[in-house]
């Protein structure tokens, strides 16, 4: 009966779209927990029994960042640390796929054996012999010290090589006949026909290291250098717990990210979907 | 190495033109910056980490050469063994249920539904946002007396009087859950990249051969997804035996080092204790457990998968 089965349809239909409302709601939970927190008075955040929902609104939280943290130092120690070593890594990893995808040299073979391996291996193991090879230079607590171990690294050799496998040569080889410099054919030529690739990687990078905790907790000391997760983690585990601000804060540390993410959603899930990294 | 190689050392067998030492030449120039930060900040602390490992070096005291000292330490250290079981317990938790969720989420989410755009996202936000940060309020939501998911929790009969971070049989539960729930949209976007690749041509065929929704997943999508799900696999488990920021934030450990794992002890005996030597061998243990679980998962699924 064609009535029986549309109405068997509908509820099917109304009954998986409620299981996919209720998961999507589990999974925001913490995150709508975090921002309407960020908007209680005090008041409210230490009252029993806790609400999800604020009943008056505040921006106290917002302010109280700043005088309980040195927020901005922070934020942009968080944007110069993740930049620039987006803006490098993509450099130096474009340069050796380069290499590895399109020069002939002996040796190759090596070279690629060396970046699958480095791909294998927990980067915790070189914390320590890496922390006292930085203590030795001077450049615990800097930028340098930082950033410069994470100039490059062999996920984005691989990920650029693979891609750079897949493009057509023709343009290339035609530049060669012409006598055109590897540089020049690297930066005019293959460079902008990986720019897919690179806005990928570039994002993975990005998100990667201003999100990470381990490596900025290790190599900063003191506020002067710790990036957003090194600094809210340590003033977490410091002070009396002050809700209010830190869900403020956490609120200013994670928006940049998931706008970012929002904005460009496809091209990341394509990219994921794709490779496998995180 | 073929035969054909003369034996008077690496001679190549056909003399490269100019153009080709130019091409040689132009390669190492590109990768000379990536070799000198990949061999002096990642190669060389590999290294220097394995011969720490046979050392006693500690801040202020120079290296001493104490051979495998460090490693029979570790076996009789009963907070190396605690440290491992529950790095292996967090793995062996985490791991299967977050790829059976994601499996789930991706096999709903595939079909056509409303709000799927949504959900879809709602599932991967996690994903793109720092776990240390959003532990922040993970720790908030669980604590015993203003948090709203212990409230309701110990609504419906689930109470623990000191706060589930603070009570040792809960607090591994606790960052398990937050793992869970941080990767669960990673591995579900990589199956969802699987089944769209399975042709529906073979679920029209058995649709018309009269297979129900159970015997398509086992026959078709199942097989099928064996390559995809031996890769989340192993992203899995390697991620999870490297489990760090959320146990920093939520517990430090504790209590009672119930949830430190290898990574947590890695930090604290060498960053607190400074006892670099014995740290270093540690994460050596780590690097060791990670090479045989990914060479076993190989090796097992490499037995296993199916192509049509």
């Amino acid at each position: 009966m064609p009535q029986d089965n549309r109405a068997l349809r509908l509820t099917w239909r109304l009954l998986t779209a409620a299981t996919g409302l209720a998961i999507a709601l589990a999974m925001l939970f913490p995150l709508v927990w975090m921002v309407a927190t960020s908007f209680k008075p005090e008041p409210e955040i230490v009252s029993f029994p806790p609400r999800l929902l604020p009943e008056t609104f505040t921006l106290d939280n917002y302010i109280g960042v700043w005088e309980r943290l040195p927020f901005t130092r922070l934020f942009l120690n968080t944007v110069v640390f993740a930049g620039a070593v987006t803006v490098c890594s993509l450099l130096l990893d474009s340069m050796t796929a380069y290499a590895l995808a399109r020069l002939r040299f002996r040796g190759k073979g090596a070279v690629f054996v060396l970046v699958l391996v480095l791909l294998m291996v927990p980067f915790q193991v070189t914390l320590i012999p890496l922390y006292d090879l930085l203590a030795g230079l001077g450049w615990i607590n800097t930028f340098q010290g930082l950033i410069v171990p994470r100039l490059t690294n062999a996920f984005g050799i691989f990920f650029l090589r693979q891609f750079l496998l897949s493009i057509p040569r023709d343009l290339e080889d035609a530049a060669r006949v012409d006598g055109a410099s590897e540089w020049r054919i690297y930066w005019r030529i293959v460079m902008p026909l990986a720019v897919p690739a690179l806005l990928t990687l570039g994002l993975f990078h990005f998100m990667y290291n201003w999100n990470d905790l381990l490596w900025p907790l290790i190599i900063s000391q003191d506020t002067s250098r710790q990036t957003l997760p090194a600094g809210l983690a340590l003033f977490m585990g410091q002070h009396v717990v002050e809700y209010g601000p830190l869900m403020a804060a956490s609120v200013l540390t994670l928006l940049p990210v998931v706008v970012f993410f929002i904005i460009i959603q496809r091209r990341f899930v394509a990219g994921v979907a794709t490779t496998g990294i995180r | 190495m073929t035969t054909s190689v003369p034996a008077a050392g690496g001679a190549p067998r056909r003399r490269p033109g100019s153009a080709g030492r130019r091409q040689a030449r132009a390669a190492w120039l590109f990768m000379l910056p990536t070799m000198a930060v990949l061999g002096v900040f990642v190669v060389w602390p590999m290294l220097q980490a394995l011969y720490l490992s046979f050392t006693d070096y500690e801040v202020f005291t120079p290296a001493r050469w104490i051979g495998l000292e460090n490693y029979r330490a570790l076996l009789s250290d009963p907070a190396f063994g605690n440290a491992l079981v529950n790095t292996l317990y967090y793995a062996a938790v985490t791991t299967p249920v977050s790829v059976a969720l994601a499996l789930g989420l991706a096999l709903l989410l595939n079909r056509r539904m409303p709000l799927r755009g949504f959900v879809r996202t709602a599932v991967f936000v996690p994903v793109v946002i720092s776990l240390a940060v959003v532990a922040i309020a993970w720790s908030f939501l669980l604590d015993p007396n203003i948090g709203l998911l212990s409230h309701w929790l110990s609504q419906i009969g689930i109470v623990s009087e000191q706060g589930w971070l603070r009570d040792p049989s809960l607090a591994m539960p606790a960052v398990m859950i937050v793992g869970i729930w941080k990767n669960v949209g990673f591995y579900m976007v990589m199956y969802l990249a699987g089944l769209q690749s399975i042709p529906t041509a073979l679920y029209e065929a058995a649709r018309v051969d009269g297979a129900g929704p159970w015997p398509r997943f086992r026959r078709i999508t199942w097989p099928l997804l064996a390559n995809q799900t031996m890769l989340i696999v192993i992203l899995a488990a390697i991620a999870t035996l490297q489990a760090f920021d959320q146990i920093f934030v939520m517990t430090h450990g504790g209590p009672f080092f119930r949830t430190e794992t290898l990574v947590m002890m890695t930090y604290r005996i060498g960053f607190k204790e400074f006892q670099f030597g014995y740290a270093a061998a540690i994460s050596w243990a780590l690097v060791l457990l990670i090479f045989v679980l990914s060479m076993l998962q190989v090796a097992y699924f490499r037995k296993r998968s199916v192509t049509y």
